[in-house]
Formats: structure tokens, sequence, C-alpha cells
């Protein structure tokens, strides 16, 4: 057993002049006073995406932390969930007792993101980066027109989900974008890719994250209610978008079922979803993939606002990479959501007698997936 | 100034770039398990042999999906719109790259496109068949 003890953000939105240690830092302090713990009890570190070519390595360093247990493993935006599930594994193995996953990213105030880069394309890359289809939005406004040709899924029900996103982070004080949007709003949004509207897409933000998680010997005096890792899955299918075997199912269906099975329940046991939402595409893509709906189903399960909040499917409570927060690599923040939601500590976004929840994480260009069922 | 991308072909890659300079699209076939491979790759990625011939595709093949991009690269920007799709070849491979010759209102999925090797650089475009 392993529980999930303290989860922080950083600051988020636009912070500089800090920097992505910086964030890292501050949201791992805060996370470890959240369960009470210090740097000295930490001896699991698992990190990707920050700065340098070792992330678990440079916050080691940062933090004065000599782990017995690293990873830094990186299938992209997914990464943090995965590390969930290691941590997960390396405690019930008896190789630490108090892991420590960090998260950091000035991509908004260091404007670092771009669409694409010129020049020599080497690699595996070198037959899709010459075409100038801009990453990471073209990939997924591929996987949207097929779903769209498959099983008829509208603009408007792409639209649902973002319209519904942001209604749960007018109820977040810390997320970026609170103002209402119409489902119209979003269709008038400018294309970026189609079948891709600007609102389908996620935010471009600053922002860090902290999540411990702890032997279930360490979560027997915790300050605050342990969540309890029920079940986890991972896996992924490609890296580049034209060797997905399938563009309409996600690696989620792989990572989603070993997650369930692990954890034994199904979809409908569970009372709040927290799922990667790059694009408005992608939380279709999974809502289908761990098996909320049927396959081609969830442009019409998503219809009605159903995911919105006062929705009988509450999902994406803080606001998502939509609207609340989105620097880069997004999975960190499904894990403190949900974590928050079965603490029942989410104020005006708390979800009623929220007892079992489901963080997804996607990577890459609907690359990766990782799944985690967490329970009180 | 960035410049727009080309490919750098590496000892796997090169005979499929030079396929394209001399206007050809060449694709592998392993000569364990017969199957058609793209990318090009130094082992199989079905049987796990090792060798693997290179054979002109026939350049014919459908759209499996596509989309219209208008917010692009900086390199692209003044070519906007335009169309990236992928392209399940009739050898059974599938290949990301641009149509030409046809509007971005008229392209639909599971549209007969062939190759149409243009451009600079030299790329394996496809248009209408």
């Amino acid at each position: 057993m392993a529980a999930i003890a303290g989860v922080a953000e950083s600051d988020l939105g636009e912070v500089a002049p800090k920097t992505a240690m910086q964030l890292q830092a501050e949201a791992a302090r805060e996370a470890l006073a959240e369960a009470g713990l210090t740097f000295a009890d930490v001896d699991a570190l698992l990190s990707a995406g920050g700065d340098g070519y070792a992330p678990s390595m440079a916050i080691g360093e940062y933090l004065g932390i000599t782990p017995r247990y690293t990873d830094s493993t990186n299938v992209g935006g997914s990464s943090f969930v995965v590390h969930a599930g290691h941590a997960y594994r390396a405690i019930q193995a008896g190789l630490c007792e108090v892991a420590l996953i960090t998260y950091g990213s000035t991509q908004r105030s260091a404007a670092s993101r771009t669409l694409g880069r010129g020049g020599g394309v080497r690699g595996t890359y070198q037959f899709e980066g010459v075409w100038g289809l801009p990453a990471p939005v073209g990939p997924y406004a591929l996987a949207a027109t097929r779903h769209m040709h498959e099983y008829g899924t509208t603009a408007e029900q792409l639209a649902e989900v973002a319209v519904a996103t942001r209604k749960w982070a007018s109820l977040n004080p810390k997320a970026f974008m609170r103002d209402p949007i119409t489902i119209q709003d979003v269709l008038a949004s400018r294309w970026i890719a189609q079948p891709l509207h600007l609102l389908d897409c996620c935010l471009v933000t600053d922002g860090g994250g902290a999540v411990v998680i702890v032997s279930a010997e360490r979560a027997r005096d915790l300050p605050r209610p342990p969540v309890w890792i029920l079940g986890h899955g991972e896996s992924h299918t490609h890296l580049g978008i034209s060797s997905m075997p399938d563009l309409t199912t996600t690696p989620a269906a792989l990572s989603g079922a070993r997650a369930f099975g692990m954890a034994g329940v199904t979809p409908a046991d569970v009372d709040v979803v927290e799922l990667y939402d790059s694009f408005t595409i992608t939380v279709l893509l999974t809502l289908e993939a761990l098996g909320f709906c049927g396959r081609g189903e969830a442009g019409a399960f998503v219809s009605g606002q159903r995911t919105a909040p006062g929705g009988d499917f509450p999902m994406n409570t803080n606001g998502g990479g939509l609207s609340y927060c989105h620097p880069g690599m997004y999975g960190i923040f499904t894990l403190i959501e949900a974590t928050r939601q079965l603490r029942g500590e989410s104020g005006p976004r708390q979800v009623e007698g929220a007892r079992v929840a489901v963080a997804n994480g996607t990577g890459g260009v609907l690359s990766s997936a990782a799944t985690v069922v967490l329970g009180q | 100034m960035s410049e727009r991308a080309f490919p750098v072909p590496d000892a796997v890659t090169r005979p499929f770039w030079d396929g394209v300079a001399e206007g050809v699209l060449r694709i592998q076939r392993c000569r364990g398990c017969g199957r058609h491979v793209f990318y090009p790759r130094a082992v199989c990625p079905f049987c796990m042999e090792a060798d693997l011939e290179w054979v002109e595709a026939s350049g014919a093949g459908v759209v499996h999906s596509f989309t219209v991009v208008h917010r692009a690269p900086p390199d692209y920007r003044d070519e906007v719109p335009y169309v990236v799709a992928l392209v399940d070849l009739a050898e059974g491979v599938r290949m990301m790259t641009r149509l030409v010759d046809v509007a971005p209102a008229g392209v639909t999925v599971g549209m007969p496109v062939e190759v149409a090797i243009q451009g600079e650089p030299r790329l394996p475009y496809f248009r209408p068949r």
C-alpha cells in the first residue's frame, strides 16, 4: 500500500522572473510540509521535463536530497502519472518510503513554446518534421478528423468540453482563464489546425507542482487524510502520429484496463475524473479509451454540459489544461486535483461524496498514457 | 530567421531520399516476412529480420486523415491554409505528406491520391488521382 500524503502547485500563470527549479523547489517544500515531512525524509525522487538532461538529478542537487530510488522517466506530459505508479511499486518493493515527484516549467515567460523548428530534421522525425505540421496541435487535429469521420463527432461536441471546463475554472481562483465561454465562442474562435479552434487548445502558462507518496507505515499519522493508490497502469503505442496504430484509440485503453483491474473497480465506481485535456479531442478519446463510454460515443457523452459543475460526470474540476494551467506537461496536476477532491478540500468546486477518483495523463501526440485510480 | 525544415538522411534512410531525388517513391520490404515497412528501419518491427530490401511503391494511396493548417510554424506562414495528411499507401504503410493540386475544402477522408514528388526541399507530396 502507498498513499499520496501531500500535493502542491507552485505559482502558476506568468511567474517571471522565477525559474523552473524555483517553482519545483517551492512546490516540493509545500507538498512535504502538507505531509508533515522534510527534505531529509525523502528517499525517492521522480521528475521529468525540468532543467537539464536528468531532472531527478537536478532536483536532488537543488534540494540536497540523495535518493535511494531515482526516476527521470520522460514519456511526455503523462510522465508524472507514470511516476506515481513507479513510486507505488518502489514502495511496495521496500526500496523507499517517501517519494517526491516534481515538475516545473516557465514556458510562458520564456516564450519557449514553438509550433515547430526549421533546419535539418534527423532520426525518425525526418519523415514528419518536414511538412509544416504544427506541433503538437497538428497530430491531435489528425485524430479529431478521423474521429469525426468514423463516428460523426461534431465541432459542437468538442466545444462542450471547453465550455464545461471553463465553468470549473471559474470556481478555481488559481485558474488562468475564468471568464465564461459559450459553444458559439469556441466555434467562432480562429482555426489553429482544422477541425481544432483556438478554444479547443490548452493554455500556454508557467507552473509547477509536487506530489509526495508514502508507504502505509508512513501514512499512519499524516496531518491530512491519506489518498490511497488503488491501481495504476502505463503504456505507449508510438512516438510520431504516423505510427499510431489507430488514430482514435489512445494507449489509455491499455493503462486504464490495468489500473481498473488492479484497483478492482470499474468506470461506474468513479466519482470524479481528472484527464489530461491538451485539446478537446484528447478528452473524448480518453473517455472512450478508459471505458467511461463506448467507442465513438464520447461526443454524445459530453453533450448537454454533462461534465460541468452540477452535471452527472464531474471532470477536470480544477479547470484543466484548457483553462486552469498548462505549463507543457500537465499530468502532475491531474494527481493534485484528484487528491484534493478525495480529501474534500476543493471548496466551491468540491464534488460531494467523492470517494474514488481517476487521474489520467497523456503524453506526446496521444503517444503515452498513464492511469492512476485513487481512493479514500 | 530560421530555415525551412529539410530531411537529413542517414545510413538507413538514404535510399528513400535518393529515390525522392530521382522522382521515385521507394519503401522497404522485409525479406523475412514480406511485409512493407515505413519509415525505413534497420530491423523489421514485425519479425525481427535484419534483411530489408528497397522496392518501388506504386505511389497510390488513400487519405486516412488530414488537417487544414491555419497557424503554421514560422517558415510556413505564407502558405496557409494548407493540408497535411496521413496517406495509406496501397502497400499497407502510412505516410505523412502534404496534399497539392486540391483546395482544402475539397479534401475528404478516403480520397484516392497519388505521389507527386516536388518542391524545395524535394519531398513526396500527394495529389488527387
